[in-house]
């Protein structure tokens, strides 16, 4: 994905290269609450969850509906204040209020691509705002990299007129890691980013996550509930249960022999090919099944 | 759920929510949304001959003409002349230019600084917030015609002072209507994904909050012109607003009512057909917005 770099953006092997042994991206004790409506008792979304990202890795997220994954993911983007702990990213701690310069590092790629893009804004704008925003590309430059971005997630450069309005889940969400990526950040923190997709287009974005962390080391914080993509992407785990980070393992361990309970509830959950499917999660805690 | 009750569902006739439209239009005209074009046609032609005044006009509109007094409708006097043999046709595209003046430019004012607290007050929320709608609760705490006519008389006759007099009152409706939908839109994903991506909040107000909520304000606006047609031809009716000689449809209006007795209908039917054919152009074209912009979003 050489494309990715030509274009005089920031590129991830520019920045500032963390201490050895730093992670890129360290949560420690993240406590998130949220005030319930009639209760007094706060609904503790995230607690004491600890989980590093280290340069050039691609780290899983794994946990059922509701367990906390987007809220955690939400704070590391510094969308969502934290109750206790730290997000540390390079080393740095960041606080709720972040400069521009902060939020470069890290983009987000967010679970619901219908919500996701401004249905007024037409996709060429909607890049060029971002690109304007972090990068000194400007002009027709901008033109070129809104075309290389839509090549790099296999759409048709004629999208970049349209709007939103009559596009499929698959291809917004292909706009908005188009949109995620066009500044190259060194941390992407993924939240879901192909559960809208077939799985065809599925596999080209896993791919390509997976050639941009092999040649300008990014690093990906994955979440998803689609095991069998976690295993084939991601270098460990963290699994999530209820807001507690349940076990960190690296992903051929994880797999093959799960320590908790929960994680191996959640394995067993797997649909075999040609198989029926164990019972191991309740209802609405479908998982590798698309929901849309 | 048993097969019947799902049957009957499933026969339930569905229908689906009518439009609501200002103006009654015919099925036919609204399929095509004729309203907006009839509507745009309809001011425009108003629009013309506000601009072109000059042109138009086959007589001086405000030098009086004792010997040609309340003539009947002629071929030389298209709507026949007024009590001092003033030309009303020509009065009556005069009036054009100055009420469709304060109209337009009274809709413009508060349209801007409405727009602007709306979506600031719907976006910070907080102390601004709070201000805006207490001043806001104040300004309609009036009636509204009552209001614009006690600061009208406080600053005196004109078209400055009705501007201003509008402008005052007006805004509260427009940053109203914007700071809901402002309230709706700080909520939508896509706002959280600028704010993480690092772009100002200025560049999120500019560019994803004003083209969000901006079609929302113009429909409004449209209906918002009718009133200040009607607000000030109502003023001039009663005195307070445009000040003769400058032609003008309210004051030719209440300067034909003595007339009317003595059977010179002319003076005041024109500029009264002036008005109704200004509003209901506005009225279509609202209407026709407002159908234009649910079809494109
Ligand atoms: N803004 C909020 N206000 C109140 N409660 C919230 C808010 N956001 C999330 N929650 C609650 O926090 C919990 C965790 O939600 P979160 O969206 O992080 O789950 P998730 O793991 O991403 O689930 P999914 O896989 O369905 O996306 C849920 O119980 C949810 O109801
Ligand atoms: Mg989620």
């Amino acid at each position: 994905m050489a494309e990715v770099d030509e274009a005089g953006a920031p590129v991830a092997s520019s920045a500032q290269p963390p201490s050895a042994d730093a992670p890129l991206l360290r949560c420690s004790d993240v406590n998130i609450s949220f005030s319930q409506r009639g209760s007094k008792q706060r609904l503790h979304a995230v607690r004491n969850a600890s989980l590093e990202v280290g340069p050039a890795d691609i780290v899983g997220l794994v946990g059922e509906s509701g367990s906390g994954k987007s809220t955690l993911a939400r704070a590391i983007v510094g969308l969502q204040r934290i109750d206790s702990g730290a997000v540390e990213f390079e080393g740095r701690r960041l606080g709720h209020t972040r400069t521009a310069e902060d939020r470069r590092g890290i983009q987000m790629i967010f679970q619901d691509p219908f919500g996701s893009l401004d249905p007024r804004m037409k996709i060429r704008s909607a890049l060029a705002e971002i690109i304007r925003r972090h990068t000194s590309l400007r002009g027709k430059q901008i033109d070129t990299r809104c075309a290389e971005l839509m090549d790099m997630v296999q759409l048709p450069r004629t999208i970049l007129s349209s709007r939103p309005a009559g596009m499929s889940g698959g291809q917004r969400q292909r706009v908005a890691i188009a949109r995620a990526l066009s500044i190259n950040p060194r941390l992407l923190v993924a939240d879901e980013p192909v559960a809208a997709l077939d799985v065809s287009v599925q596999a080209g974005i896993v791919n390509l996550l997976s050639d941009l962390r092999r040649e300008v080391g990014l690093s990906i914080l994955f979440i998803s509930h689609d095991l069998s993509i976690v295993r084939t992407l991601c270098d460990s785990v963290n699994v999530i249960y209820r807001g507690d980070i349940v076990e960190t393992r690296p992903c051929a361990e994880l797999f093959d022999d799960p320590r908790s309970d929960y994680t191996r509830t959640l394995l067993s959950a797997i649909p075999r090919l040609n198989g029926p499917r164990t019972e191991g999660l309740a209802q609405g805690q479908s998982l590798g099944v698309r929901r849309r | 759920m048993t097969a019947t009750d799902a049957a009957a569902i499933a026969r339930t006739a569905i229908t689906p929510p009518s439009r609501k439209s200002r103006v009654w239009a015919p099925a036919w005209m609204r399929r095509h949304n004729l309203q907006l074009w009839i509507g745009a046609g309809m001011l425009g032609l108003m629009v013309l001959a506000a601009i072109f005044a000059p042109l138009i006009a086959p007589h001086d509109p405000t030098t009086p003409d004792a010997a040609h007094a309340l003539l009947p409708v002629s071929a030389d006097h298209l709507f026949g002349t007024d009590n001092l043999g003033r030309d009303i046709f020509s009065r009556v595209v005069y009036g054009a230019r100055s009420d469709l003046t304060i109209a337009i430019v009274a809709v413009v004012a508060p349209f801007v600084i409405g727009l602007a607290f709306g979506i600031v007050s719907g976006y910070f929320g907080g102390w601004f917030d709070s201000i805006m709608m207490r001043l806001a609760d104040i300004v309609t705490a009036f009636p509204f015609f009552i209001l614009v006519i006690a600061l009208v008389f406080l600053m005196g006759n004109g078209a400055l002072s009705i501007f201003i007099a509008i402008t005052c009152v007006s805004w509260v409706a427009y940053a109203r209507l914007v700071r809901g939908e402002a309230m709706v839109l700080r909520n939508k994903e896509f706002v959280a994904a600028c704010q993480a991506s690092g772009i100002s909040t200025i560049g999120i107000l500019v560019r994803h909050f004003v083209p969000n909520v901006v079609s929302q304000a113009i429909v409004y606006a449209m209906s918002d012109i009718v009133m200040n047609v009607g607000v000030i031809v109502t003023l001039s009716y009663l005195g307070l607003g445009i000040t003769p000689p400058t032609p003008d449809w309210g004051s030719m209006m209440a300067g034909g009512q003595q007339f009317l007795a003595g059977g010179f209908y002319g003076m005041t039917l024109f500029p009264a057909g002036a008005v109704i054919w200004t509003s209901l152009a506005l009225s279509f074209l609202g209407d026709g917005l407002t159908h234009q912009l649910r079809i494109d979003r």
